[in-house]
């Protein structure tokens, strides 16, 4: 799409800040999230759960779990499908093991009782003998010569000879010659890095209610980002003509990538299948943690040269990122992300996706990217401190441009970086004087955003209201800002829209709500369907006054001639169209197909004041600002929120939490007691700027926004806890007693 | 297992169930009387999702045995609102876009309405720490704060007023 076709301005909708269409109900407890379904007839589902992290299944018992009253099905690996390949193999075999279990908290089998108490005493009945087979938790461990082998032979041809079977895809990238860029550099640093696992932590734990007949005829409700998706899985892994089995997405509360995937629908639809009943199927928090995706734990090491007045000669980055009992790690996306803030002429980037005895990883909020970020930002800001550089304006100097060749690969089209820097540095917190104890510390981030397969369609009611129906699930108020931007083609009030998550049998395919897509995508089909509509529109007021089609305008929610030479007729507004349309044609329906590829990239730039007490090692965050570049905002309450919440998740994972395995590759801390998210009383107002370069493939420039945000809080925690205790830390979360060990070191000298 | 018989009342309404003796508040709740508004986020207490108040007092409802509400009054988000017309902090947590996906909101909004309660002009600091024990993993809390902080002032002008 050219950019003169980019609306940019004389908005009348878009860029206002309505109440949300769902808020009435999410304020009245009345919005129907994934446990909150019940059917007629229904049953309740518990999954039986491996204790160990890596054992082989020598023999499962059931029979004194069924005859225990009231237990209507018990459900195998024997009762899902044997024909699945691919990466629907991976996922059945994380749905419910074969014969070894592979991290602590894989489900082994699974029963259907008529309640839930009753399920949850069945499934401690069932007798399960496990051989125990030795495990491997850690990144680095799982590489190493005679770390046990999850499963032989996964492995791609991308792997070079001679690596542990665990390593079971590699990535290589970069351009020009790095070595020859460290030779011109005046310091050059290397460090090595470390991040632990966390989770995506949504509040709403995976629920789903699943009815499947012996006619293979099948409704699922679930909360996920993506129905199409789950149908598209289930079918495959119940052996289901996929058409035959509908799937309505709950509301959801909250995914960040993790409800991107399957982990109990297939469960409770063969249960339902075995049972001839509806199962309803929800995960404790303890599963959760235990059986659902984290991210992935990462090591890598980053090497960069500079020069003394901060030009970067030269970047290098190896990362090895463990995915759990599965391929799948992110690191192509680590390595693509670590330098593609910066304009280099010499880089290079290598990626290990490594196998361990955990869960498998999901998809996190810009899945891989954080980690880069963190090991990047943070050797650049110690090489700033060490030539006496302003970070800013050392990022300045480096920053990606419009036409710059990105670290991994294409060039840049019209990107915002430069904008947020500078926004950044015009930012009253840049320039706040801190108080003894305290630090600053900055940081950008990068992420690609995705446009996906996208389908939406917008029909005319008789009274010129308007429905529209999405496919992608509503996971940070996307309704709202679709809803503006039909109002904004259609020139009719925002509250005359309705806009629906449709199910599975009402539209086509809609790719998952993930890569910050929806906004971008479901926004380009929405616009493109109002504009499809006010072509039919059009024609029928042209049909009417007698002339061409080409003839007439639409304005302000009417057709009209469009000049003194098409006619002189009143404008004709869209209700009357609407009132007429029975007899003028039919119904009127605008709709929209595609699989968009123009999002943007998007990048950001943070500063953060944080305090370390000597004492305990508690850091705490006194200040935040996050600046962003949005392309354009439809809805900014919400753009703000995504900012908002990208930090303090960010946060949380700089600072608390992480999955810690025991000796005997358990999680320790599967509550959240344990597994400490920021709560009100860690944070402090997270201050928001939205930049706004517009993207040139979207028809008012949006750029997705959920994810980027996620991006710099790591390194840019790191670096004012470096500022501010003076000492720097290498490895997350910073938590407590890994900072004053830090201070312990540099006491002792 | 025998049933227990529990006569109670849920936001002002006569209630009565029978409930196995292991099954929470919670469950109840959601499961026979079919509130749904209180959701079970983690089942320990740690999250906040299943506030309501017991008595007048913000409990976890995951934490309470549906026989504990034997005589007691059980307050619950849907409670909150007064027919068709919201209670002010429903209607600011929409304007001040409080919420994103929405599955903490109803805990919020209980706890919230209890602090409010206690103290009507509550310190910045003072909502963070009541709300601690409210988990909530999308907003980071800033608009949630503010939509708190502003009710207070709007409830005390109007207090003020019709004094």
């Amino acid at each position: 799409m050219p950019k003169d076709d980019v609306k940019t301005e004389n908005f009348r909708f878009v860029g206002t800040r309505p109440n949300r269409p769902d808020g009435l109900d999410k304020v009245t407890g009345r919005a129907k999230f994934g446990a909150d379904a019940s059917a007629p007839g229904m049953l309740h589902g518990a999954i039986v759960r491996s204790p160990h992290a890596h054992a082989r299944i020598i023999s499962i018992d059931t029979s004194k779990a069924e005859a225990l009253k009231g237990v209507k099905a018990v459900v195998t690996r024997a009762d899902f499908a044997t024909d699945v390949t691919g990466e629907n193999w991976n996922v059945l075999e994380n749905v419910m093991a074969s014969d070894t279990a592979l991290y602590d908290g894989h489900a082994v089998a699974a029963i259907a009782a008529n309640s839930a108490l009753v399920a949850r005493d069945a499934i401690k009945l069932v007798e399960i003998t496990y051989e125990v087979l030795p495990h491997v938790t850690d990144v680095d461990a799982a590489m190493a010569d005679g770390a046990p082998v999850i499963r032989a032979g996964t492995a791609d041809k991308s792997v070079p000879a001679g690596l542990h079977p665990n390593v079971v895809r590699y990535h290589d990238s970069g351009h020009g010659d790095v070595e020859a860029g460290f030779a011109e550099a005046d310091l050059v640093i290397k460090d090595h890095f470390r991040t632990e696992a966390t989770h995506q932590g949504y509040i709403e734990p995976h629920a789903c209610l699943g009815m499947l007949g012996g006619d293979g005829k099948g409704e699922l409700w679930c909360t996920t980002q993506g129905h199409w998706n789950v149908q598209k899985i289930c079918s495959a892994l119940l052996g289901l003509e996929t058409s035959q089995l509908r799937v309505t997405a709950s509301e959801i509360g909250g995914g960040f990538g993790g409800k991107t995937t399957v982990f109990i629908e297939p469960v409770a639809l063969a249960l339902s299948r075995k049972a001839n009943r509806p199962v309803k199927l929800v995960m404790t928090r303890s599963e959760v943690f235990r059986a659902s995706g984290p991210t992935s734990s990462t090591s890598m090491d980053v090497k960069i040269g500079m020069k003394k007045d901060g030009t970067i000669t030269a970047a290098e980055g190896v990362f090895r990122l463990q995915g759990g009992a599965f391929p799948g790690a992110p690191m192509e996306m680590t390595a693509m992300c670590a330098f593609a803030p910066y304009a280099l002429k010499n880089v290079h980037q290598v990626g290990y996706d490594v196998m361990a005895n955990r869960p498998k990883q999901a998809a996190y909020r810009a899945p891989g990217s954080p980690m880069a970020a963190f090991a990047v930002e943070s050797v650049i800001d110690e090489l700033c401190g060490q030539l006496g550089l302003d970070p800013i304006d050392v990022r300045l100097k480096n920053a990606s441009k419009e036409g710059t060749k990105a670290s991994y690969g294409p060039r840049f089209g019209r990107i915002g970086l430069v904008e947020t820097l500078e926004a950044a540095k015009a930012h009253p917190h840049y320039s706040a004087p801190l108080k003894p104890g305290q630090g600053r510390g900055i940081s950008c981030g990068f992420w690609f955003n995705f446009g996906g397969e996208t389908s939406v369609s917008l029909a005319l009611s008789m009274d010129g209201s308007v429905q529209l129906m999405v496919g992608t699930p509503d996971i940070g108020g996307s309704r709202a800002s679709l809803a503006l931007m039909a109002a904004e083609e259609l020139g009719i009030p925002y509250e005359n829209i309705r806009t629906t998550i449709a199910d599975t049998a009402s539209l086509g395919y809609n790719e998952v709500s993930h890569g910050s897509r929806v906004t971008y995508a479901s926004g380009l089909a929405t616009i493109e369907a109002a504009r499809d509509t006010i072509k039919k529109l059009c024609a029928r007021a042209a049909a009417k006054w007698g002339i061409d089609a080409d003839a007439v305008s639409w304005e302000d929610g009417c057709a009209v001639p469009s000049g003194p030479n098409a006619g002189d007729f009143d404008p004709l507004p869209i209700a009357k169209i609407a009132a007429s349309m029975g007899r003028t044609g039919g119904p009127i329906v605008g709709h929209y197909e595609a699989t968009p590829e123009g999002a943007g990239v998007s990048f950001a730039t943070h500063i953060v004041d944080a305090e370390v007490d000597p004492e305990t090692g508690k850091t705490g965050i006194v200040r935040y600002t996050v600046v962003q570049d949005a392309g354009k905002a439809v809805h900014p309450a919400y753009v703000e929120g995504q900012f908002q919440g990208g930090a303090a998740q960010g946060i949380g994972w700089a600072l608390n939490e992480e999955y810690i395995y025991g000796a005997d590759g358990r999680l320790q801390n599967d509550v959240f007691l344990d597994y400490r998210i920021p709560v009100a009383s860690d944070l402090p107002m997270i201050d928001t700027v939205i930049v706004e370069v517009p993207n040139p493939g979207h028809p008012y420039g949006v750029r997705g926004v959920g994810e980027t945000s996620i991006c710099p809080p790591l390194a840019a925690v790191a670096n004012a806890v470096s500022a501010a205790a003076g000492v720097r830390l290498h490895e997350l979360p910073m938590s407590p007693p890994r900072i004053l060990e830090a201070l312990e070191k540099q006491r002792d000298g | 297992m025998s049933k227990i018989h529990v006569t109670t009342s849920v936001n002002g309404d006569a209630m009565e169930f029978l409930c196995d003796p292991r099954e929470t508040l919670l469950d109840v709740l959601r499961d026979r009387l079919n509130l749904t508004g209180a959701k079970e986020g983690c089942g320990t207490g740690d999250c906040g999702a299943c506030s309501v108040t017991l008595d007048g007092r913000l409990v976890c409802s995951c934490l309470v045995l549906g026989a504990e509400a034997e005589g007691k009054e059980i307050g619950t988000i849907e409670g909150l609102a007064d027919g068709e017309a919201l209670h002010p902090l429903q209607q600011k947590f929409i304007e001040y876009a409080a919420l994103q996906c929405g599955i903490c909101t109803p805990g919020i909004l209980v706890a919230t309405k209890a602090l409010l309660e206690k103290n009507p002009d509550p310190t910045e600091t003072e909502v963070r720490y009541w709300l601690a024990g409210n988990l909530c993993r999308c907003t980071g809390y800033d608009k949630i704060i503010r939509a708190v902080m502003d009710t207070a002032a709007d409830m005390r002008a109007d207090a003020k007023e019709t004094s």
